[in-house]
């Protein structure tokens, strides 16, 4: 009974259509396609099957970077987090200070990650590098290319540097979109200064934070420039994490049926994280 | 509870005011009462929530005084002042249930929890929101959030004042009637200082006993319903009350009294001789809508008028006469037969008001 | 042009917001849409516009379907509750906007918004922007735009809400004058029966997504078909008392009884509901026949003009609405007054058994 009478709206669509096929969808079939066969040279392939999947959950050093990138995407969340929650409420809400705080909060965001790998490279250097010398002088045996655990305190500082302003960006927008009657409501209700984050804050900023965490989870999930650029994964394969992993497999050794699983498991791994976070956090407050 | 008095109050949103124009608020004396439901009454930009929110400390006067019981507290905080305060949109908080919103403002002061729990339990019971008390607030239609949030206000016993900042603003009609009725009962339980700030005569009349009416940052008149509605004692109060507003029109003196459009209205002599000293040209008569007498026939003292135009408002007719040039508004009960065409109008004199630069002259006064 | 709705339903989600509306607006008519909130009037008003399409149903302009035509290719104009102008714009571009898109002549463009303004009184505020200007002057350019480009269907959605009570009186009233030489459909929705008796002009009764009555706003109001249309249009709220008729005898929730009088002893014996408006009791009887109850004041709410009185006995609360003022304390003892001819009756489904007379005896 119902005509639809505007069919050219379907044709504003088409282009994301194709775009999400030809960028998504073909790259991704192709992948699928690489993690069921064994190719010998471009003419000569072989179906495999499973094999290959097999041999990549089998595989000692998908464990190892597995459990490293794990320990390492929580530790990002659990002080990114917080803090930019922190630097959010501590900024200026009007006036020619809150627009100097939030160009400095968005000048890290606008470097490229190589070269924060590199500044963080030479800063933490302890011949040249101002923290590295700094922290050696004052007695700290400081070396992240010979030290796992410096290593890997740089790293994640370098992380924590360079994304906890866009946490604290998306907190200070989530607040600025609270009504001032829900404070002066508090105030009149005198309500402490916890009170007011604890009943007010937080759950209006629920929304911003399932953002945050989504998004800083996938990306330091992802993480390769800069731990490749500091230290090349090292020392020993301290913080070589997945996607290194998956390239030495992909790149170095050319195995790329195993390389090809590797990568869908790898896709899979973070849709299912992110899937958990999104629902655990949107689901918390409807199952009480 | 407290009296609450405002001194030679003052305020200014800009940082150097030069012009009165610049002035939210101008020169207030006032006394609020202990125990008091009072309201404040006006349009919107009249300054009237600017001035509930210098009593309740949110906003710090530009000039006077602010005294709570003799006290002055303009540099005190709401929470020092100890009052309480309902938003003209519903404030709750989300992540909590009804139960945890009513009681948060006494958990905040340390409220031991078996008079806390007493007290929530028999606010939510004046507010009819035991049904929901366990649900979170964030599901609670639109009513049922306003009345968490006048809870808020309700379940301290301590407080000095509770002031309504247009309460009823996103309520449907059919229950404002009902949450005005609460709000008044509520006062009648409770015995508290309540100030309630509305643009709207009828929520304002209903639930205060004293009207302050502002108009351009200052309170033009202060007295009750019946007060306003018999006797404005300015011409805005005269027109913002009722519905529809007084009849306003502008005259000039003549012999025995005054003349508009060639129709004169005789005076008493005392109000002639008080007219004819003063300077100002600027005279009007009001008469309420209410009060405008309409014949079919003609009667003594009775002018002839047309009738333009019957408003039938199911309870009323309101009938737009034509007199002189002037148009004239009378308010008729239903069962009231009503004339066509040609009618006759009178004004008892007992209800005519005089005005002068916009003031009511009052006759006994002079 | 008339608008014909036929049948319409519209279900979202499962939910039905519209069931099977059926309604005609005349060429330049004026209606009023009453309903409370979530009645369904702004779903509605959306499938008249074009911005949703029906369930099922049609919609029919001058005879022609028009159900799946998009709003663009409607000739609607819309105003909301908010206050929605371009921010960027001044007063005069708002206004000419909806020219500009339809491309007329500069010229043509200047001689309408000038005399749309002129209609609006807003003519001294061409120049400013829309968040200079207060919510009054904000709502009466929504509406310039609404009405510069000579719409054949103008849809009001509450839109004097947000006001101050008294610039909803003015507004109103230029409403209905600005309406009375056009020859467009406007259609207003409201949550107010005072509002919809005020306006005047064709209302329709909505309930849970039903048209339940229309007809012209003074006669709807007097004869109401069913209980839910005489409490849709009643502020304060209509009296409503269980009770019982039987061969010689009334019964009001089987506590007040009277003998049977004239007017009801038509009606066959049975349960009913009876309803009478809070302006039509008294503190006096009028006539001889007035039923006098014996209640307890609650509350009196005084409002200047007026006095609502609220009674009660042990079985049903009643409301007054007195003019002048009558301070009463409460629990004083107090007679209440019902003219016999001023009182409705239900069926026990709340269909409309019996109306008032339009008029006292006396006059008739």
């Amino acid at each position: 009974m119902i005509k639809t009478e505007n069919n050219k709206a379907w044709f504003l669509v088409l282009p994301v259509f194709l775009l999400v096929a030809f960028s998504a969808v073909i790259p991704l079939m192709t992948v699928v396609n690489y993690s069921v066969q064994d190719i010998l040279d471009p003419n000569t392939a072989f179906f495999v099957g499973a094999e290959w999947y097999r041999e990549v959950l089998r595989d000692p050093r998908l464990h190892d970077s597995l459990l490293r990138q794990f320990i390492y995407s929580f530790s990002v969340l659990a002080i990114e987090i917080p803090l930019g929650i922190g630097v959010a409420l501590m900024m200026p809400t009007k006036g020619r200070m809150a627009s100097l705080c939030l160009i400095l909060l968005a000048i890290p965001l606008l470097i490229p990650w190589n070269v924060v790998g590199t500044i963080w490279q030479i800063f933490g250097r302890a011949d040249i590098g101002l923290m590295g010398w700094a922290l050696n002088s004052l007695g700290v045996d400081y070396n992240y290319a010979a030290n796992p655990g410096d290593a890997w305190a740089t790293v994640l500082l370098m992380d924590v540097w360079h994304w906890t302003s866009l946490v604290a960006l998306l907190c200070y927008s989530g607040l600025r979109a609270i009504p001032e009657a829900f404070y002066q409501a508090a105030e009149i209700d005198r309500a402490s200064r916890w009170a007011v984050f604890r009943y007010i804050q937080l759950p209006r900023l629920k929304s911003v934070l399932v953002i945050a965490v989504l998004l800083r989870f996938m990306d330091s999930f992802m993480i390769y420039t800069e731990p490749f650029v500091l230290t090349g994964g090292g020392p020993g394969s301290s913080t070589t994490f997945l996607s290194q992993t998956l390239v030495t497999m992909a790149i170095g050794q050319f195995d790329i049926g195993p390389a090809a699983a590797f990568s869908l498991i790898y896709f899979l791994i973070v849709l299912l994280v992110s899937w958990l976070f999104f629902t655990t956090i949107t689901h918390m407050d409807k199952s009480k | 509870m407290a009296e609450i008095q405002l001194s030679s109050l003052a305020h200014s949103y800009h940082v150097k005011p030069s012009a009165s124009g610049d002035y939210a608020i101008r020169h207030m004396n006032h006394v609020w009462h202990k125990g008091g439901a009072y309201a404040l009454l006006g349009p919107s930009g009249c300054g009237k929530s600017t001035l509930l929110n210098i009593i309740s400390g949110l906003l710090q006067p530009s000039q006077g005084d602010v005294l709570f019981d003799g006290v002055r507290v303009n540099e005190m905080t709401p929470r020092e002042r100890n009052i309480a305060q309902v938003f003209q949109f519903p404030v709750v908080y989300d992540s909590m249930t009804v139960y945890d919103n009513l009681a948060f403002p006494l958990r905040n002061a340390g409220t031991p929890k078996a008079k806390l729990q007493a007290k929530v339990l028999e606010v939510a019971e004046i507010l009819e929101l035991q049904n929901v008390l366990y649900n979170k607030a964030r599901n609670l239609t639109a009513d049922e959030k306003q009345k968490v949030s006048m809870g808020r206000g309700l379940v301290r016993d301590d407080v000095s004042a509770i002031l309504f900042d247009e309460p009823l603003t996103v309520i449907d009609p059919h229950l404002k009637w009902k949450l005005r009725r609460k709000l008044k009962q509520i006062h009648e339980q409770f015995n508290l200082t309540m100030i309630y700030v509305t643009h709207d005569q009828l929520e304002a009349s209903t639930f205060a006993d004293k009207i302050a009416v502002m108009y351009g940052g200052q309170i033009v008149q202060f007295g009750t319903p019946r007060e306003l509605f018999e006797a404005p004692n300015h011409t805005f109060v005269g027109y913002f009350i009722g519905s529809p507003g007084m009849n306003l029109v502008s005259v000039s003196r003549c012999a025995g009294g005054v003349t508009f459009d060639g129709i004169d209205l005789p005076l008493s002599d005392r109000l002639n001789q008080y007219l004819a000293s003063l300077q100002t040209e600027n005279i009007k008569i009001g008469i309420r809508p209410e009060f405008v007498q309409l014949a079919g026939s003609e009667m003594d003292d009775a002018l002839p008028c047309d009738v333009q135009h019957i408003e039938d408002l199911g309870t009323y007719k309101i009938v737009t006469l034509k007199l002189g040039e002037q148009i004239f508004k009378a308010r008729l009960d239903e069962d009231h037969a009503v004339p066509q065409g040609r009618a006759w109008v009178s004004f008892p004199r007992q209800w005519l008001m005089i005005y002068v630069d916009e003031f009511l002259v009052e006759e006994q006064a002079l | 042009m008339s608008l014909t709705l036929e049948n319409v339903s519209r279900v979202v989600d499962g939910v039905p917001h519209l069931s099977d509306v059926n309604i005609t607006f005349e060429p330049g008519s004026f209606n009023v849409l009453l309903g409370r909130t979530l009645a369904g009037k702004t779903s509605l008003m959306r499938l008249m516009a074009g911005l949703d399409r029906p369930t099922a149903g049609r919609l029919l302009m001058d005879g022609e379907d028009v159900t799946g035509k998009p709003v663009q290719r409607r000739n609607v104009s819309m105003v909301y509750q908010q206050f929605i102008n371009f921010p960027g714009m001044t007063v005069r571009e708002n206004i000419a906007s909806p020219l500009r898109i339809a491309r007329m002549k500069d010229a043509e463009i200047g001689r309408r918004v000038a005399e749309t303004a002129a209609m609006l009184r807003i003519e001294p505020l061409l120049d400013r922007y829309p968040l200079e200007l207060s919510g009054g002057q904000q709502q009466r350019t929504a509406m310039a735009r609404a009405l510069v480009k000579d719409a054949s269907l103008i849809l009001f959605d509450e839109p004097l809400v947000n006001l101050d009570y008294k610039l909803r009186e003015e507004l109103r009233v230029e409403l209905r004058e600005l309406f009375r030489e056009r020859n467009a459909i406007a259609v207003y929705a409201s949550t107010e029966p005072n509002e919809a008796l005020a306006l005047g002009g064709a209302t329709t009764l909505l309930h849970e997504g039903r048209i339940i009555q229309s007809g012209p706003g003074n006669h709807v109001y007097r004869q109401p078909v069913n209980i839910h249309a005489a409490e849709l249009f009643s502020e304060p709220p209509i009296n409503l008392i269980n009770g019982r008729l039987t061969e010689n005898e009334i019964n009001f929730d089987d506590y007040a009884f009277y003998s049977m009088i004239p007017e009801l002893a038509s009606l066959p014996p049975g349960n009913y509901s009876f309803g009478v408006r809070p302006s039509h009791l008294g503190l006096v009887p009028r006539d001889d026949d007035d039923l006098e109850f014996a209640m307890q004041v609650e509350l009196a709410e005084i409002s200047g003009s007026e006095t609502f009185l609220h009674v009660r006995n042990e079985h049903f609360n009643l409301v007054l609405q007195l003019s002048g003022v009558h301070a009463y304390r409460t629990d004083t003892p107090i007679k209440v007054y019902l003219p016999i001819h001023k009182l409705f009756v239900f069926s026990v489904d709340g269909d409309m058994v019996q109306a008032p007379a339009m008029l006292n005896r006396e006059q008739v």
